[in-house]
């Protein structure tokens, strides 16, 4: 008797969440999977629910020597190793001077940071595009790195700021006590315990570089040509093949960082972001 | 034991802002000798600790270890080691790196440090830890590994910043003995920083009572305890029942009961020095105070009172069992009172 009742109370809620679940795949999944149908669809016409013919032609394509996609995949590779570089560069040092120094303007300059995000993209890459032009970056590689770096620094720098918080102060205190001068104790203390937190900030920009598009429109074209530019050129040409299987590509290292920087983003790093 | 000073520090005096946390500190301490400085939360004890580490740059005043004036050099150049409250070791080394972490910053061999370490492990008792992760210790055992790598580097002077306030009562007393078992042994000089006054006790040759900035007095325990300097010194010191008295007519003293003619004093007593006048009648000399009995505690070992007297109230401690409300007399007998001018006390 008590079990029966028991049964009928549980099962309105389980139904509902099993529904909310369903939707919620449903929202994320849904677009994915026509993306999938889509890269091996070798053709589909418009009354057809699905694909009337499926094959991998369109990835021989893709991956064929001459094929414009690998160039492409290996410029973005190159323009993100270069961007998380040149944004740790930055990022270190001024994520340690955040996190460490009294600066007087430290919430000021956190802002900053954040200004490229807070002003729409495209008057600012329309002049960016405009200033490049003139000083003779437009077109190229390092020109596409630095506007791929204004949009990672501040994740960057947040971050390791963050990352830099973090680390208890004693434990430094501790390192020049024992000796250290200031360079070893940062080089063996304070990096290596802000590591994580710098990984995952790192993985952040090569993700955030790899998938940019507007900035890279009017900075790199049409002598750099990334994997979504490639992309865009594809859908724009109504090659969704091409499209679909290049979206694939670009899935597959957004989805390995994630789970990267899901270990290795602590819960006390998190906890200093923007502090 | 020298008796000349080894570290000496002169008039140190150091702010945070407009906060000032010393105010003109003087303070030797003798080679081989264990100095407490003791004092509640706020009263600059572990700020003078970490100006003799070099964490904290003092406005003036000058700090000296032996023959060198180390009151301008970098923490890293003053051949101190600082034993930290967290412990601060560091979680991504393991137990030995830690330990053997300063002898590398002095460029010590691989060997060298590999031997040292074991001498650490084996004086700390922790014989085959050295590759553990300090993450895996237990609060006493990374006291021991903090201990050690301060220890490893020889420092002319061991810093302590209450070492063992994150410890068990009972793991801390256990390792009070053992530090200063080991402190004795190695014959190292320490400075030892701490809230607790039966810590100070116990471990220190000479404590100093800090308060407000300021060393309110230096001494060995013994006097410290029996001979406190001012009022602060003996509430410290445990003297917590405080009482107005003018001089009696015996010699003695009396409860001044709101009157406060010429000689009218403040007395300290502890608890544990004041008797419960039963049948047996006061010693010669002692103060008489009455009143009736508030409150009772058990303790333990006996009973602790609460004694409410005309005034003021007071605190008694009595090995037998006696019922509240009922009538009674406490006597202090003379040399257990500790005595101080009233207007000292204002401005304490």
């Amino acid at each position: 008797m008590t079990t029966a009742r028991l049964g009928r109370v549980d099962l309105l809620p389980m139904v509902t969440r099993g529904f909310f679940l369903a939707l919620i795949a449903f929202v994320i999944f849904g677009p994915l999977a026509n993306l999938v149908l889509w890269a091996f669809a070798e053709r589909w016409y418009f009354p057809n629910k699905l694909p009337n013919e499926y094959g991998l032609s369109f990835w021989y394509r893709v991956f064929q020597p001459r094929g414009n996609a690998l160039a492409s995949l290996g410029t973005s590779v190159w323009i993100a190793v270069l961007t998380v570089l040149f944004s740790l560069a930055v990022a270190v040092p001024a994520g340690y001077a955040l996190a460490r120094l009294r600066l007087p303007w430290r919430a000021g300059i956190l802002l900053l940071f954040l200004l490229p995000q807070a002003v729409p993209n495209m008057p600012v890459y329309v002049n960016i595009a405009r200033v490049f032009y003139t000083i003779g970056l437009n077109g190229t590689v390092a020109g596409v790195v630095l506007v791929h770096a204004a949009h990672g620094l501040v994740l960057a720098v947040w971050i390791a700021s963050a990352a830099f918080a973090a680390v208890d102060a004693s434990l430094e205190e501790a390192s020049r006590n024992l000796g250290a001068s200031p360079w070893t104790c940062f080089r063996t203390v304070t990096l290596p315990l802000a590591a994580p937190g710098l990984i995952a900030s790192a993985i952040f920009v090569f993700l955030e570089s790899l998938d940019e598009f507007t900035g890279t429109y009017f900075v790199g074209v049409p002598d750099v040509t990334t994997l979504p530019l490639l992309m865009f050129n594809a859908s724009m040409g109504g090659n969704y093949q091409i499209a679909s299987i290049t979206a694939l590509l670009l899935l597959v290292p957004s989805i390995a960082f994630m789970l990267v920087v899901e270990r290795f983003l602590k819960p006390e790093v998190l906890a200093m972001v923007g502090r | 034991m020298q008796t000349s000073p080894f570290l000496r520090i002169e008039s140190l005096t150091a702010a945070y802002g407009a906060t000032r946390v010393l105010d003109r500190v003087d303070l030797d301490v003798r080679r081989g000798e264990l100095v407490a400085l003791l004092g509640s939360s706020g009263c600059g004890k572990t700020t003078l600790l970490r100006s003799i580490a070099g964490f904290v740059t003092p406005e003036s005043g000058r700090i000296h270890i032996g023959e060198r004036d180390i009151t301008a050099l970098a923490p890293e150049h003053r051949g101190t080691a600082m034993m930290f409250q967290s412990y601060a070791l560091w979680p991504h080394m393991s137990v030995a790196q830690n330990i053997g972490y300063g002898l590398r910053m002095r460029g010590w061999k691989k060997e060298a440090i590999a031997g040292r370490v074991g001498e650490m492990l084996t004086l700390l008792q922790l014989e085959g830890y050295g590759p553990r992760p300090v993450t895996q210790l237990s609060g006493g055992q990374r006291q021991r590994v903090a201990l050690g790598r301060a220890l490893a580097v020889s420092p002319e002077v061991l810093l302590l910043d209450e070492p063992m306030s994150n410890l068990d009562y009972k793991v801390r007393v256990e390792l009070r003995h053992e530090l200063r078992a080991l402190q004795q042994r190695i014959g190292i000089t320490a400075v030892y920083v701490t809230h607790d006054r039966e810590e100070a006790l116990a471990l220190a040759d000479r404590i100093a009572v800090l308060n407000a900035g300021r060393v309110e007095q230096y001494g060995t325990p013994e006097e410290l305890f029996h001979q406190p300097a001012s009022a602060f010194v003996a509430g410290f010191m445990g003297a917590d029942n405080a009482i107005d008295v003018v001089p009696a007519a015996n010699g003695g003293w009396q409860a001044a009961n709101g009157a406060s003619g010429g000689g009218s004093m403040r007395a300290y007593f502890r608890s544990e020095a004041a008797q419960l006048l039963g049948q047996s009648p006061a010693g010669p000399g002692a103060l008489v105070l009455s009143g009736t009995v508030a409150q009772m505690l058990y303790v333990g070992h006996g009973y602790r009172y609460r004694i409410r007297l005309p005034a003021s109230e007071v605190w008694v401690h009595a090995p037998e069992r006696i019922d509240q409300g009922t009538p009674a007399s406490v006597a202090v007998p003379q040399e257990a009172l500790l005595l101080f001018p009233l207007h000292e006390q204002r401005a304490a």
